[in-house]
């Protein structure tokens, strides 16, 4: 039984519409390489450069935010479920010099 | 005419049109609005302002709305006062108080991003309104709604204070407590969001309901005398206000409403509750987010949506920030009270605990113009304070009954 992992709307135009996702994986990081696997693109997506994930991305084990646990090397197992969830901020585009 | 253009990716730039989307396609980045500036200038001035009625939206250009003042006619234009006893208590000797605890209807600093969310839920066609909150913003979006004929459900985190729960089911709210923090709450939010056609106003509004934060700001200027302070001290919980005061302060400059030197502006959080303070204090670019522990329950939020925001303005400015432990934070309701007459939150007890904190650092100048921004109403949090305040002496309908136990109350021996 692998891993399940939850696609927030704005990426399932990279799932084919699907809202999960089953991968086999035993990290976030590895979740991570095996989503841009099946579906190219998706890493970028979610991952800066650097490999971090996106200040704007938040990922969930099984309701857990990573950054409680161990970030990308937190260990997962078949049955858990991960979320990936857009952080929501707010609205500053132009601030000038403050 | 509206200023309002569309969203904009604020991480990639990529255009949205002017919907209930909040998250950018192409990389997840937060969308916010975009104001067409030439519209703004034709109309904005401080005499067209100064013309119009006492409310947040005499600052019309600057909302993205297409009807200003549908939804909260009297919010906003809350008072500033000149703390000059408070100043003296903490050391400071232009010390003012920005004091949105009376603020219309719901006293507090979100009277003023409600009406700009629920003004834009009405414009989109939205029935059902909805929040994830902390309380206040509950009471807020419950009170609005109500007089919008929208209907309403709210999201709370469970054991919230009395007041703040009242304060929303009276307005015949749908209120549902969930089993968790304020981050757990709205994380379920954004999963309703994607589900339900609700307008979520911290949530898919959030690019509209954010920018009715900068009224506060813009008030402040205005109240000085279309001056700019040069410190502000303000709370940070989601990390909406301190960035949008911050750019208000820069609007009123850049459209020609205010001079001044830029204002250095202060994070106030509670100990229990202090990723930007703690990631500001450890030269963090980025907060680490943390499990929210204080009696200020309004601003416990452990993993603020505008932190990284607030940590990055607060460096610009030249400003800093304190946190406030529990004991503080109920020191400084009482020194707000017993100064200036304001019941403030423990959100506000927070902010002024930190003021008397730089101040005594020295990190304010003691004769630069300060304000401390009250965001909340201590009525709705009696729980916070009530085991520090001496309950009443209770005596028979006697005179000299009274004059004995008054004279027995330190400062009443000449009432014997």
């Amino acid at each position: 039984m692998p891993v399940k992992v939850r696609i927030p709307t704005p990426l399932r135009s990279l799932t084919g519409g699907k809202d999960s996702v089953a991968v086999a994986a035993k990290t976030v990081r590895d979740v991570i390489e095996a989503l841009e696997r099946s579906h190219q693109g998706i890493k970028g997506r979610l991952c800066e450069e650097s490999g971090q994930i996106r200040g704007f991305v938040n990922f969930f084990v099984n309701d857990e935010d990573v950054r409680f646990l161990n970030n990308l090397e937190t260990p997962v197992k078949d049955g858990d479920e991960i979320s990936i969830i857009p952080a929501i901020a707010g609205g500053v585009i132009a601030c000038g010099d403050y | 005419m509206t200023a309002l253009v569309g969203l904009k990716c604020r991480a990639c730039g990529a255009p949205y049109p002017a919907e209930a989307v909040y998250v950018c396609e192409q990389c997840l980045g937060p969308l916010g609005v975009v104001l067409d500036e030439a519209v703004v200038r034709k109309t904005l001035s401080r005499a067209s302002i100064e013309s119009r009625p006492r409310s947040l939206w005499r600052y019309r250009e600057v909302l993205p709305v297409l009807e200003p003042g549908r939804v909260g006619p009297t919010s906003g234009m809350t008072p500033l006062l000149r703390a000059e006893r408070l100043g003296r208590a903490i050391g400071h000797d232009d010390c003012w108080v920005k004091d949105d605890s009376v603020n219309h209807p719901t006293c507090s600093y979100k009277d003023r991003v409600v009406p700009v969310a629920l003004s834009r839920a009405l414009e989109l066609g939205f029935t059902t309104v909805s929040c994830a909150s902390t309380g206040n913003l509950a009471n807020s979006v419950s009170a609005h709604a109500a007089r919008a004929g929208l209907r309403c459900v709210i999201f709370i985190p469970d054991g919230l204070e009395r007041g703040k729960i009242l304060g929303s089911a009276v307005f015949r709210a749908t209120i549902v407590a969930v089993r968790g923090n304020y981050d757990q709450v709205n994380r379920l939010c954004t999963e309703l969001a994607e589900r339900h056609r609700w307008a979520f106003v911290n949530v898919n509004l959030r690019p509209y309901y954010v920018e009715g934060a900068k009224t506060f700001g813009w008030e402040i200027v205005e109240q000085l005398g279309w001056r700019l302070p040069r410190h502000a001290v303000l709370p940070t919980a989601g990390g909406t206000l301190l960035p949008k005061v911050a750019e208000a302060f820069e609007e009123a400059v850049r459209y020609g409403c205010a001079e001044g030197a830029p204002v250095r502006i202060y994070t106030a959080q509670a100990a229990g509750s202090a990723p930007v303070v703690r990631a500001l204090h450890a030269g963090l670019d980025r907060f680490e987010p943390v499990k929210p522990q204080t009696i200020a329950k309004s601003i416990a939020i452990g993993n603020p949506a505008d932190g990284n925001d607030v940590l990055r303005i607060v460096r610009a400015s030249g400003g800093w920030g304190e946190m406030a432990t529990d004991e503080e934070i109920v020191s400084a309701i009482r020194l707000l009270a017993e100064t200036e007459g304001i019941f403030t939150e423990p959100a506000g007890g927070t902010t002024v605990a930190v003021a008397r904190k730089l101040v005594a650092e020295g990190k304010i100048p003691k004769n630069e113009t300060l304000v401390i921004g009250v965001t909340g109403n201590g009525y709705k949090t009696q729980e916070a304070v009530v085991e520090a305040l001496p309950a009443p002496r209770v005596v028979n309908p006697k005179v000299r009954e009274v004059e004995e136990t008054l004279a027995g109350i330190p400062g009443w021996e000449d009432a014997k």
